[in-house]
């Protein structure tokens, strides 16, 4: 706590620095000062000035597994963890622009080869302990090895080859990457640089990827992000009180954050979530859906309900296109001729009535989707695919130009039959704990009616769903969604590629299937080396189109990104990439008499 | 002959009621199925005899309702255009009983729609899916009682009545049953069974499963009942003029767990009801979009249809005659029993 309280007026002398810094970007890296400054450089956010001091409470759906980045893997996790640390280029979740952070400046080489990164001066660790390049080093020597098993390890792999990294001062960092890369400084967001002085130990002992409970005492853990460790209450609360290190400040020159602590509580389901929001228990709440949403917008509160736009989650339909095996139910591979079958596919997607799932499950509160990327995602959405309406006559001329019939209206609708003369049936699964999903697909079920082919919903447990589609491979059809977690399609790549894991249709081919897969693994690849955004998009737009053009998977909606905040909270400003509300937690404050409570 | 008229009565509502759902597409003005994607949360319709003008009719008649401008679930009266009810209307296709085609209903309007019990969130009539989700709830919780029932009472009358190492045997099988974490074993069913259940495969498993999981509590029950049943004086008596162990069941000791066993039905088929719900929603139960009261009560887990559309109440509420008449039912049986007992 004493060394706290020193900052605080060494603060005030490091205003006028801003210009310093704003002069930083135009300078080429050598001629940054090799030696240590004296004078913390300290990075100045705009925004509306708040008060200093109180506690936030937000709630979290479960319980964060871990707080050690190496292997967060799990939303809560990762939650937590941004309040926590900090990485060398971050990505501005409202503009979806790159902005300096732990990194002053950066510049990149001619060949896209080599990234100098010059790091502030002056920054600490949570815990007091200044940080320098090697701690960098540390950071991606330790998510390089593949004995740690971060999840995050391939990104900084090209063509199997890895990033290298090494320093050339105390303040600045050199990694060299084995190809051009069209993300280029994006792909610093989100690497949490790691405390050496805490982890070196642990890790020479192979026990790295162990540390990080959350249990873990306060004083052996450290970050560089607005908040550090303060309480763990199992199966209740996780309290973050304010890192009087931070390095960011606001435009009179406090250090941020405006909190004093951030709480976290484990509510379980979205319902009680609302419950205790409504109750005054919790100040922001996140991750609404569209029924709550309104019910909050409905019954007047000291609340402020905002509605942030489509966000990244795409829903989509999508049938089995595996190759069948022996093992393979001889059902499936009969229904699979019609799934491989381009104008099946065609027809399906021109029978679904996207704007009633809009209107039906979001309430209005989303956008119709016919691609991949969302509306959400401004720079990279393909302004050119085509939005046709929902049109019955197209679907049935495109399955009787397929070679399918249908029975004689007799009593009820006439059955599809194809062109062996099998009725059209099968069955299409969901996931039974989202309701979202499972509306999706009564209003598809009702959309193929129409068509003459009956579809059976399952409503299965998560987990057992995917088992499904990515290991035995026994289903006709599903409805899923992905949340992006980057505006950059590249987090998506294993989408796309046909070796990918989330390849859903086909997940894991060792050779792509069919020449469209071949021709979109093509192009994704190419951008991934491609140097400019230019280049970059007209490649994704490509191979959206091709996705549009074989409908592997049929597109379906994005929701909005809904939350809510007590009007007290200031600063708030919810995005449409995660952590949706808490992306400026250390803006975050509470105006006027909320503050006293913690005094 | 007081409990003899009750028993007709309590009778006779469940008869009626059972009718209503049996004859489900002759009763339900619409197709239960049938989305009608502009009126999604569509509150009840108000029957009026009275129109704008003060003028009365005998024939009742709805407003006409449409959506509010810019809203999902917002609806206002349109006072000008009435809908009369019609009877005897010709609408959707069904089949009576499962067999005859036919489209006559018993009552619809013209050109638009009357929702008497509102709509769901697709726009689904409510009250047709109540009565056609009835058919395969009530039937269901029947069956699946009836089931429960004879499989309790053959375990616990054997058990109690032979007792030794057969009662030791059956009793702790009991005790396994009720101690078995069933949620994990359901799971594991689904797993095993084929991906897809049609209705009618969905209906039979929700009757396996509710027997094979229901039978232990009325086994204890009915077990405890035949070993003070079988100390009694008379059934001495008859075993010691030479009576059979099946006369001895049959005549007298079976008769005594009449009440207990009709108790435990009434008990158990609203229980049924609910715990197809919960089937429901592993996947084990009737799939979409066929209803079942199942289905029309899970609705109302989510909180904001539970504070936002107060008819998603009603199927809940007019299940309670159906659960009445069941309970009725058994108390009067069982008085009736009582009676008959202390009289002879």
């Amino acid at each position: 706590m004493k060394p706290a309280r020193g900052n605080c007026s060494s603060q005030r002398i490091l205003f006028p620095l801003l210009f310093v810094l704003a002069a930083s970007f135009a300078l080429p890296t050598a001629a940054s000062p090799p030696q240590k400054s004296s004078k913390d450089e300290l990075l100045v956010v705009p925004g509306e000035i708040g008060r200093s001091g109180g506690r936030l409470v937000v709630a979290l759906r479960a319980e964060p597994k871990t707080l050690n980045p190496l292997i967060a893997a799990d939303a809560p996790s990762r939650e937590v963890i941004s309040a926590m640390q900090a990485d060398l280029v971050h990505i501005n979740r409202p503009t979806q622009l790159t902005e300096p952070a732990l990194a002053k400046s950066w510049k990149i080489s001619p060949d896209g080869l080599r990234y100098t990164l010059v790091l502030r001066s002056g920054l600490k660790f949570s815990d007091g302990y200044p940080l320098d390049a090697d701690d960098v080093l540390f950071t991606f020597h330790v998510y390089l090895d593949e004995k740690v098993h971060a999840p995050q390890r391939d990104l900084l792999l090209f063509d199997g080859k890895p990033i290298s990294v090494h320093k050339t001062d105390s303040q600045t960092i050199v990694f060299q990457l084995p190809k051009p890369y069209g993300v280029a400084e994006r792909m610093f967001d989100g690497w949490a640089i790691l405390p050496r002085h805490l982890l070196e130990k642990p890790y020479e002992e192979g026990k790295i990827a162990q540390l990080g409970a959350l249990g873990t005492p306060p004083n052996q853990w450290a970050g560089l992000g607005p908040f550090r460790l303060k309480e763990y209450v199992a199966g209740q609360r996780l309290v973050l009180e304010r890192n009087p290190y931070y390095w960011k400040t606001n435009e009179k020159g406090n250090r941020l954050p405006y909190l004093d602590e951030l709480v976290f509580l484990f509510v379980p389901s979205a319902d009680a979530q609302v419950l205790r929001f409504q109750s005054g228990e919790t100040d922001v709440i996140s991750r609404l859906g569209a029924e709550n949403f309104s019910v909050l917008s409905r019954q007047p509160g000291d609340y402020t309900m905002l509605d942030a736009g489509p966000g990244l989650e795409y829903n989509f339909l999508f049938f089995n296109l595996n190759d069948a095996t022996e093992k393979t139910p001889a059902e499936i591979v009969q229904r699979q001729k019609w799934f491989r079958e381009g104008k099946f596919r065609e027809a399906v997607s021109a029978a679904i009535d996207r704007e009633a799932i809009v209107r039906l499950v979001y309430q209005g509160r989303g956008a119709p989707l016919w691609g991949l990327v969302t509306p959400g995602n401004r720079r990279w959405q393909d302004e050119k695919l085509p939005h046709p309406a929902r049109s019955l006559e197209k679907a049935r001329a495109l399955l009787k130009e397929a070679g399918f019939s249908w029975t004689a209206a007799s009593i009820g609708e006439s059955a599809l039959l194809d062109s062996g003369g099998k009725p059209v049936e099968f069955s299409m699964i969901t996931s039974s704990s989202n309701a979202d999903r499972a509306k999706m697909a009564a209003l598809i079920q009702d959309d193929l009616k129409q068509l003459g082919m009956r579809v059976q919903i399952v409503p299965l447990e998560f987990r057992s769903l995917l088992d499904r589609v990515t290991q035995t491979k026994e289903y006709d059809a599903c409805v899923l969604g992905v949340v992006s977690t980057d505006a950059d399609p590249n987090v998506d790549i294993n989408v796309w590629l046909s070796s990918g894991g989330t390849h859903l249709w086909n997940p894991s081919q060792a050779h792509p299937a069919t020449s469209w897969e071949a021709e979109i693994d093509r192009l994704i690849d190419e951008q991934k080396y491609a140097r400019t955004f230019e280049q970059r998009k007209k490649l994704y737009d490509r191979a959206q189109e091709l996705l549009w053009e074989y409908q592997p998977m049929i597109f379906l909606a994005s929701p909005d990104i809904l939350a809510g905040a007590k009007k007290s909270v200031g600063n708030f400003r919810p995005a449409v990439l995660e952590p949706y509300v808490l992306w400026n937690v250390e803006q975050l404050n509470l105006k006027n008499n909320a503050v006293n409570a913690t005094r | 002959m007081r409990a003899r008229h009750a028993i007709s009565g309590w009778l006779l509502l469940l008869v009626a009621l059972h009718a209503l759902v049996l004859f489900a597409g002759f009763f339900a003005p619409y197709d239960p199925t049938e989305q009608d994607r502009n009126s999604p949360y569509l509150p009840p319709m108000r029957l009026h005899f009275v129109d704008n003008q003060g003028h009365f009719h005998a024939r009742p008649f709805a407003f006409a309702v449409k959506l509010r401008e810019g809203s999902f679930d917002q609806y206002e009266e349109e006072g000008t255009r009435a809908l009369p009810l019609k009877f005897m209307v010709r609408g959707a296709n069904y089949r009576l009983l499962g067999l005859l085609p036919s489209r006559l209903h018993l009552f619809g309007a013209e050109s638009e729609k009357i929702y008497l019990l509102g709509s769901d969130a697709y726009g689904r009539d409510q009250l047709s899916r109540f009565l056609y989700g009835g058919r395969v709830s009530l039937f269901a919780g029947l069956l699946g009682a009836g089931v429960t029932i004879v499989l309790g009472l053959c375990v616990g009358a054997a058990a109690g009545y032979y007792g030794g190492w057969r009662d030791d045997l059956l009793m702790r099988l009991a005790e396994l049953f009720l101690a078995l974490p069933w949620l994990y074993l359901l799971f594991a069913l689904r797993a095993f069974l084929p991906l897809a259940v049609s209705p009618l495969e969905a209906f039979l498993l929700i009757i396996a499963v509710l027997g094979a999981v229901g039978w232990a509590r009325p086994a204890r029950l009915v077990r405890g009942v035949v070993l003070s049943a079988k100390e009694r004086d008379f059934v001495r008596a008859a075993r010691g003029f030479g009576a059979t162990d099946g006369h001895l069941l049959r005549r007298h000791i079976l008769p005594a767990t009449s009440g207990v066993l009709l108790t435990q039905a009434a008990i158990l088929v609203p229980q049924f009801i609910l715990a197809e719900m919960t089937l429901s929603f592993l996947g084990l139960g009737v799939p979409e979009p066929v209803p079942s009261w199942g289905n029309l009560l899970s609705g109302l887990q989510q909180y904001s249809v539970l504070v936002s559309y107060w008819w998603m109440y009603l199927p809940a509420l007019i299940m309670l005659p159906f659960f009445l008449g069941y309970l009725g039912l058994g108390s009067e049986l069982q008085e009736r029993t009582e009676a008959y007992k202390i009289g002879s």
